[in-house]
Protein backbone atom coordinates (compact mmCIF):
# COMPACT_ATOMS: atom_id res chain seq x y z
CA UNK A 1 0.00 0.00 0.00
CA UNK A 2 2.85 2.42 0.84
CA UNK A 3 4.47 2.44 -2.62
CA UNK A 4 1.05 3.30 -4.04
CA UNK A 5 0.53 6.17 -1.57
CA UNK A 6 4.03 7.42 -2.30
CA UNK A 7 3.39 7.43 -6.04
CA UNK A 8 0.08 9.30 -5.73
CA UNK A 9 1.40 11.90 -3.27
CA UNK A 10 4.81 12.61 -4.80
CA UNK A 11 4.60 11.86 -8.53
CA UNK A 12 0.96 12.33 -9.47
CA UNK A 13 -0.23 15.17 -7.26
CA UNK A 14 3.07 16.74 -6.14
CA UNK A 15 1.73 17.34 -2.62
CA UNK A 16 5.08 16.58 -0.97
CA UNK A 17 8.71 16.43 -2.09
CA UNK A 18 10.20 12.94 -2.32
CA UNK A 19 12.43 13.57 0.69
CA UNK A 20 9.64 14.73 2.97
CA UNK A 21 7.53 11.73 1.92
CA UNK A 22 10.32 9.34 2.92
CA UNK A 23 10.58 11.19 6.22
CA UNK A 24 6.80 11.00 6.70
CA UNK A 25 6.77 7.24 6.14
CA UNK A 26 9.63 6.80 8.62
CA UNK A 27 7.67 8.70 11.30
CA UNK A 28 4.42 6.88 10.45
CA UNK A 29 6.17 3.52 10.79
CA UNK A 30 7.85 4.27 14.09
CA UNK A 31 4.66 5.52 15.79
CA UNK A 32 1.75 3.30 16.82
CA UNK A 33 -1.50 3.18 14.86
CA UNK A 34 -2.70 2.14 11.43
CA UNK A 35 0.12 2.86 9.01
CA UNK A 36 -2.08 4.02 6.13
CA UNK A 37 -4.04 6.37 8.43
CA UNK A 38 -0.84 7.74 9.97
CA UNK A 39 0.48 8.54 6.49
CA UNK A 40 -2.83 10.00 5.28
CA UNK A 41 -3.16 12.24 8.36
CA UNK A 42 0.39 13.53 7.94
CA UNK A 43 0.03 14.30 4.24
CA UNK A 44 -3.44 15.84 4.64
CA UNK A 45 -2.34 18.03 7.55
CA UNK A 46 0.83 19.14 5.78
CA UNK A 47 -1.03 20.12 2.63
CA UNK A 48 -4.31 21.54 3.96
CA UNK A 49 -4.24 21.66 7.77
CA UNK A 50 -6.83 19.99 9.99
CA UNK A 51 -9.59 19.72 7.33
CA UNK A 52 -7.04 18.13 4.99
CA UNK A 53 -6.04 15.59 7.64
CA UNK A 54 -9.70 14.77 8.24
CA UNK A 55 -10.47 14.36 4.53
CA UNK A 56 -7.42 12.18 3.86
CA UNK A 57 -8.15 9.95 6.85
CA UNK A 58 -11.79 9.45 5.89
CA UNK A 59 -10.63 8.71 2.35
CA UNK A 60 -8.32 5.92 3.47
CA UNK A 61 -10.91 4.36 5.85
CA UNK A 62 -14.10 4.42 3.78
CA UNK A 63 -13.24 1.84 1.07
CA UNK A 64 -12.34 -0.79 3.70
CA UNK A 65 -15.42 0.08 5.70
CA UNK A 66 -17.79 -0.33 2.75
CA UNK A 67 -16.11 -3.41 1.25
CA UNK A 68 -16.10 -5.33 4.55
CA UNK A 69 -19.77 -4.58 5.28
CA UNK A 70 -20.79 -5.62 1.75
CA UNK A 71 -18.73 -8.83 1.97
CA UNK A 72 -20.18 -9.81 5.35
CA UNK A 73 -23.69 -9.22 3.99
CA UNK A 74 -22.89 -11.23 0.85
CA UNK A 75 -21.50 -14.16 2.86
CA UNK A 76 -24.59 -13.99 5.08
CA UNK A 77 -26.83 -14.29 2.01
CA UNK A 78 -24.89 -17.27 0.65
CA UNK A 79 -25.16 -19.04 4.00
CA UNK A 80 -23.19 -22.17 4.94
CA UNK A 81 -21.54 -23.56 1.83
CA UNK A 82 -18.81 -26.23 1.62
CA UNK A 83 -16.95 -24.45 -1.20
CA UNK A 84 -16.84 -21.15 0.69
CA UNK A 85 -15.66 -22.97 3.82
CA UNK A 86 -13.00 -24.78 1.79
CA UNK A 87 -11.80 -21.52 0.27
CA UNK A 88 -11.50 -20.04 3.77
CA UNK A 89 -9.43 -23.03 4.91
CA UNK A 90 -7.11 -22.60 1.91
CA UNK A 91 -6.78 -18.84 2.40
CA UNK A 92 -6.07 -19.18 6.13
CA UNK A 93 -3.44 -21.84 5.60
CA UNK A 94 -1.75 -19.78 2.87
CA UNK A 95 -1.98 -16.57 4.94
CA UNK A 96 -0.32 -18.29 7.93
CA UNK A 97 2.61 -19.21 5.70
CA UNK A 98 2.89 -15.69 4.30
CA UNK A 99 2.69 -14.08 7.75
CA UNK A 100 5.35 -16.45 9.08
CA UNK A 101 7.55 -15.38 6.18
CA UNK A 102 6.98 -11.69 7.06
CA UNK A 103 8.03 -12.38 10.65
CA UNK A 104 11.22 -14.13 9.51
CA UNK A 105 12.05 -11.35 7.04
CA UNK A 106 11.50 -8.60 9.62
CA UNK A 107 13.43 -10.64 12.17
CA UNK A 108 16.42 -10.99 9.87
CA UNK A 109 16.44 -7.19 9.45
CA UNK A 110 16.09 -6.07 13.07
CA UNK A 111 17.36 -8.99 15.14
CA UNK A 112 21.09 -8.39 15.45
CA UNK A 113 22.88 -9.20 18.69
CA UNK A 114 21.62 -10.97 21.82
CA UNK A 115 19.32 -8.21 23.09
CA UNK A 116 16.84 -8.16 20.16
CA UNK A 117 16.96 -11.97 20.02
CA UNK A 118 15.80 -12.20 23.62
CA UNK A 119 12.98 -9.72 22.95
CA UNK A 120 11.78 -11.42 19.75
CA UNK A 121 11.81 -14.97 21.13
CA UNK A 122 10.54 -13.80 24.52
CA UNK A 123 7.57 -11.90 23.12
CA UNK A 124 6.71 -14.73 20.71
CA UNK A 125 6.70 -17.41 23.43
CA UNK A 126 4.89 -15.19 25.96
CA UNK A 127 2.09 -14.24 23.56
CA UNK A 128 1.73 -17.43 21.48
CA UNK A 129 2.28 -20.04 24.21
CA UNK A 130 1.19 -18.34 27.43
CA UNK A 131 -1.36 -15.89 26.00
CA UNK A 132 0.34 -12.98 27.76
CA UNK A 133 -1.28 -9.73 26.62
CA UNK A 134 0.55 -8.29 23.60
CA UNK A 135 0.17 -4.88 25.26
CA UNK A 136 2.47 -6.02 28.08
CA UNK A 137 4.98 -7.42 25.59
CA UNK A 138 5.15 -4.05 23.82
CA UNK A 139 5.38 -2.05 27.08
CA UNK A 140 8.09 -4.32 28.45
CA UNK A 141 10.00 -4.10 25.15
CA UNK A 142 9.95 -0.28 25.36
CA UNK A 143 11.07 -0.34 29.00
CA UNK A 144 13.89 -2.84 28.41
CA UNK A 145 14.92 -0.83 25.34
CA UNK A 146 15.50 2.25 27.51
CA UNK A 147 17.39 0.23 30.16
CA UNK A 148 19.59 -1.37 27.49
CA UNK A 149 20.34 2.03 25.91
CA UNK A 150 21.36 3.41 29.34
CA UNK A 151 23.44 0.31 30.08
CA UNK A 152 25.32 0.62 26.79
CA UNK A 153 25.95 4.30 27.26
CA UNK A 154 27.39 3.64 30.71
CA UNK A 155 29.64 0.88 29.46
CA UNK A 156 30.92 3.08 26.65
CA UNK A 157 31.56 5.93 29.10
CA UNK A 158 33.72 3.60 31.22
CA UNK A 159 35.92 2.67 28.27
CA UNK B 1 -22.38 0.07 27.00
CA UNK B 2 -21.47 -2.30 24.18
CA UNK B 3 -20.56 0.65 21.98
CA UNK B 4 -18.34 2.11 24.67
CA UNK B 5 -16.52 -1.19 25.25
CA UNK B 6 -16.06 -1.66 21.53
CA UNK B 7 -14.70 1.87 21.13
CA UNK B 8 -12.33 1.36 24.08
CA UNK B 9 -11.08 -1.96 22.72
CA UNK B 10 -10.17 -0.59 19.30
CA UNK B 11 -8.91 2.76 20.61
CA UNK B 12 -6.52 0.83 22.86
CA UNK B 13 -5.32 -1.29 19.93
CA UNK B 14 -4.68 1.83 17.84
CA UNK B 15 -2.79 3.43 20.71
CA UNK B 16 -0.32 0.61 21.39
CA UNK B 17 -0.27 -1.03 17.95
CA UNK B 18 3.32 -0.54 16.83
CA UNK B 19 4.79 -2.09 13.71
CA UNK B 20 1.87 -2.22 11.26
CA UNK B 21 -1.17 -4.42 10.69
CA UNK B 22 0.38 -7.86 11.09
CA UNK B 23 1.97 -6.99 14.43
CA UNK B 24 -1.45 -5.65 15.50
CA UNK B 25 -3.17 -9.00 14.86
CA UNK B 26 -2.31 -10.56 18.26
CA UNK B 27 -3.68 -7.42 19.96
CA UNK B 28 -6.94 -7.78 18.04
CA UNK B 29 -7.09 -11.58 18.53
CA UNK B 30 -6.68 -11.18 22.29
CA UNK B 31 -8.93 -8.12 22.50
CA UNK B 32 -11.99 -9.58 20.80
CA UNK B 33 -11.67 -12.67 23.02
CA UNK B 34 -11.12 -10.71 26.23
CA UNK B 35 -14.32 -8.73 25.69
CA UNK B 36 -16.20 -11.74 24.36
CA UNK B 37 -16.98 -10.19 20.98
CA UNK B 38 -15.82 -13.17 18.99
CA UNK B 39 -14.04 -16.50 19.21
CA UNK B 40 -10.58 -17.04 17.78
CA UNK B 41 -12.11 -19.21 15.05
CA UNK B 42 -14.58 -16.52 13.95
CA UNK B 43 -11.90 -13.87 14.03
CA UNK B 44 -9.61 -15.96 11.85
CA UNK B 45 -12.30 -15.77 9.12
CA UNK B 46 -11.87 -12.00 9.22
CA UNK B 47 -8.12 -12.30 8.86
CA UNK B 48 -8.75 -14.48 5.80
CA UNK B 49 -11.18 -11.90 4.38
CA UNK B 50 -8.62 -9.15 5.02
CA UNK B 51 -6.12 -11.01 2.89
CA UNK B 52 -8.35 -10.88 -0.17
CA UNK B 53 -9.61 -7.31 0.26
CA UNK B 54 -7.58 -4.11 -0.07
CA UNK B 55 -7.20 -1.75 2.86
CA UNK B 56 -5.54 -1.82 6.28
CA UNK B 57 -6.19 -5.06 8.17
CA UNK B 58 -6.86 -3.20 11.45
CA UNK B 59 -9.61 -1.10 9.84
CA UNK B 60 -11.08 -4.23 8.24
CA UNK B 61 -11.06 -5.93 11.64
CA UNK B 62 -12.72 -3.02 13.43
CA UNK B 63 -15.45 -2.72 10.78
CA UNK B 64 -16.02 -6.49 10.80
CA UNK B 65 -16.25 -6.87 14.57
CA UNK B 66 -18.40 -3.76 14.94
CA UNK B 67 -20.79 -4.76 12.16
CA UNK B 68 -20.97 -8.39 13.25
CA UNK B 69 -21.86 -7.38 16.78
CA UNK B 70 -23.93 -4.21 16.45
CA UNK B 71 -24.71 -3.46 12.79
CA UNK B 72 -23.68 -0.28 10.96
CA UNK B 73 -23.58 1.91 14.14
CA UNK B 74 -21.25 -0.65 15.72
CA UNK B 75 -19.04 -0.63 12.64
CA UNK B 76 -18.83 3.19 12.78
CA UNK B 77 -17.95 3.22 16.50
CA UNK B 78 -15.29 0.49 16.23
CA UNK B 79 -13.71 2.03 13.11
CA UNK B 80 -13.58 5.47 14.75
CA UNK B 81 -11.94 3.79 17.74
CA UNK B 82 -9.12 2.32 15.67
CA UNK B 83 -8.61 5.46 13.55
CA UNK B 84 -8.64 8.14 16.26
CA UNK B 85 -5.29 7.29 17.93
CA UNK B 86 -3.50 7.43 14.55
CA UNK B 87 -5.12 10.74 13.80
CA UNK B 88 -4.28 12.34 17.15
CA UNK B 89 -0.79 10.88 17.31
CA UNK B 90 0.16 12.12 13.86
CA UNK B 91 -1.19 15.62 14.54
CA UNK B 92 0.29 16.02 18.02
CA UNK B 93 2.95 13.47 18.90
CA UNK B 94 4.70 13.32 15.53
CA UNK B 95 6.11 16.82 16.07
CA UNK B 96 7.52 15.85 19.48
CA UNK B 97 9.04 12.64 18.14
CA UNK B 98 10.76 14.51 15.33
CA UNK B 99 12.27 16.86 17.90
CA UNK B 100 13.41 14.15 20.33
CA UNK B 101 14.14 11.28 17.94
CA UNK B 102 17.88 11.40 18.60
CA UNK B 103 17.61 11.29 22.39
CA UNK B 104 18.65 8.17 24.23
CA UNK B 105 15.14 7.50 25.58
CA UNK B 106 13.29 7.62 22.25
CA UNK B 107 15.98 5.61 20.48
CA UNK B 108 15.89 3.03 23.29
CA UNK B 109 12.10 2.70 23.09
CA UNK B 110 12.18 2.04 19.35
CA UNK B 111 15.13 -0.35 19.68
CA UNK B 112 13.12 -2.33 22.23
CA UNK B 113 9.79 -2.33 20.40
CA UNK B 114 11.06 -3.33 16.93
CA UNK B 115 12.21 -6.85 17.89
CA UNK B 116 8.98 -7.33 19.88
CA UNK B 117 6.93 -6.62 16.74
CA UNK B 118 8.83 -9.39 14.91
CA UNK B 119 7.84 -11.77 17.73
CA UNK B 120 4.22 -10.56 17.58
CA UNK B 121 4.00 -11.18 13.82
CA UNK B 122 5.26 -14.73 14.38
CA UNK B 123 2.62 -15.12 17.12
CA UNK B 124 -0.03 -13.90 14.65
CA UNK B 125 1.06 -16.62 12.21
CA UNK B 126 0.64 -19.27 14.93
CA UNK B 127 -2.74 -17.91 16.09
CA UNK B 128 -4.05 -18.07 12.52
CA UNK B 129 -2.44 -21.46 11.80
CA UNK B 130 -4.07 -22.93 14.92
CA UNK B 131 -7.53 -22.39 13.48
CA UNK B 132 -6.71 -23.77 10.03
CA UNK B 133 -3.93 -26.32 10.34
CA UNK B 134 -4.39 -28.03 13.68
CA UNK B 135 -7.12 -29.71 15.70
CA UNK B 136 -5.73 -28.40 18.97
CA UNK B 137 -3.93 -25.20 20.02
CA UNK B 138 -0.21 -25.58 19.27
CA UNK B 139 0.90 -25.01 22.85
CA UNK B 140 -1.50 -27.48 24.47
CA UNK B 141 -0.97 -30.91 25.99
CA UNK B 142 -3.11 -32.65 23.38
CA UNK B 143 -0.99 -31.20 20.63
CA UNK B 144 2.42 -31.73 22.20
CA UNK B 145 1.66 -35.37 23.09
CA UNK B 146 0.77 -36.35 19.55
CA UNK B 147 1.54 -33.54 17.10
CA UNK B 148 1.17 -35.67 13.99
CA UNK B 149 -2.41 -36.69 14.77
CA UNK B 150 -3.38 -33.05 15.44
CA UNK B 151 -2.32 -31.80 12.00
CA UNK B 152 -4.83 -31.41 9.18
CA UNK B 153 -2.85 -32.70 6.21
CA UNK B 154 -4.24 -30.64 3.30
CA UNK B 155 -4.11 -27.21 5.02
CA UNK B 156 -0.63 -28.06 6.34
CA UNK B 157 0.50 -28.82 2.78
CA UNK B 158 -1.02 -25.54 1.54
CA UNK B 159 0.80 -23.74 4.38
CA UNK B 160 4.15 -25.29 3.42
CA UNK B 161 3.74 -24.71 -0.30
CA UNK B 162 2.70 -21.06 0.26
CA UNK B 163 5.75 -20.48 2.43
CA UNK B 164 8.05 -21.91 -0.26
CA UNK B 165 6.31 -19.97 -3.04
CA UNK B 166 6.91 -16.65 -1.31
CA UNK B 167 10.33 -17.31 0.21
CA UNK B 168 12.01 -19.12 -2.68
CA UNK B 169 10.09 -18.08 -5.80
CA UNK B 170 9.00 -14.58 -4.61
CA UNK B 171 5.53 -15.05 -6.07
CA UNK B 172 3.07 -12.22 -5.34
CA UNK B 173 1.19 -12.73 -2.04
CA UNK B 174 -2.17 -11.82 -3.63
CA UNK B 175 -1.68 -14.50 -6.27
CA UNK B 176 -0.73 -17.14 -3.68
CA UNK B 177 -3.73 -16.29 -1.48
CA UNK B 178 -6.24 -16.38 -4.35
CA UNK B 179 -4.74 -19.58 -5.79
CA UNK B 180 -4.83 -21.37 -2.46
CA UNK B 181 -8.41 -20.17 -1.91
CA UNK B 182 -9.47 -21.82 -5.18
CA UNK B 183 -7.52 -25.01 -4.35
CA UNK B 184 -9.07 -25.07 -0.87
CA UNK B 185 -12.57 -24.67 -2.32
CA UNK B 186 -12.15 -27.69 -4.57
CA UNK B 187 -10.21 -30.03 -2.28
CA UNK B 188 -11.82 -29.23 1.05
CA UNK B 189 -15.24 -28.24 -0.32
Amino acid sequence: MLPFIQKMVVDRNKWLEEEEMVNCIAIAQSLPGVLAINTATYVGNRKAGFPGALAATLGVILPSFIIIILLVMLLGTIGPNPYVDGAFVGIKAAASGLILYSAIRLGSLVVKGWFPWVLTIGSFVAVAAFNVSAIWAIALGAFLGILYALFRKRREAKK
Amino acid sequence: MTYLTMFYLFFRIGLVGFGGGLAMLPLIFQGVQEFGFMSRQEFSDLVALSQITPGPVAVNAATYVGFHYAGVPGAVVATLGIALPSFIIMLVVARLVTRYQHTLGVKGIFAGIRPVTAGLIAAAAIMLAETALFNHPVFSRNFLEDPVAAINVIPAAIFGVSFLLISKLKISPTFIILGMGVIGAFICG
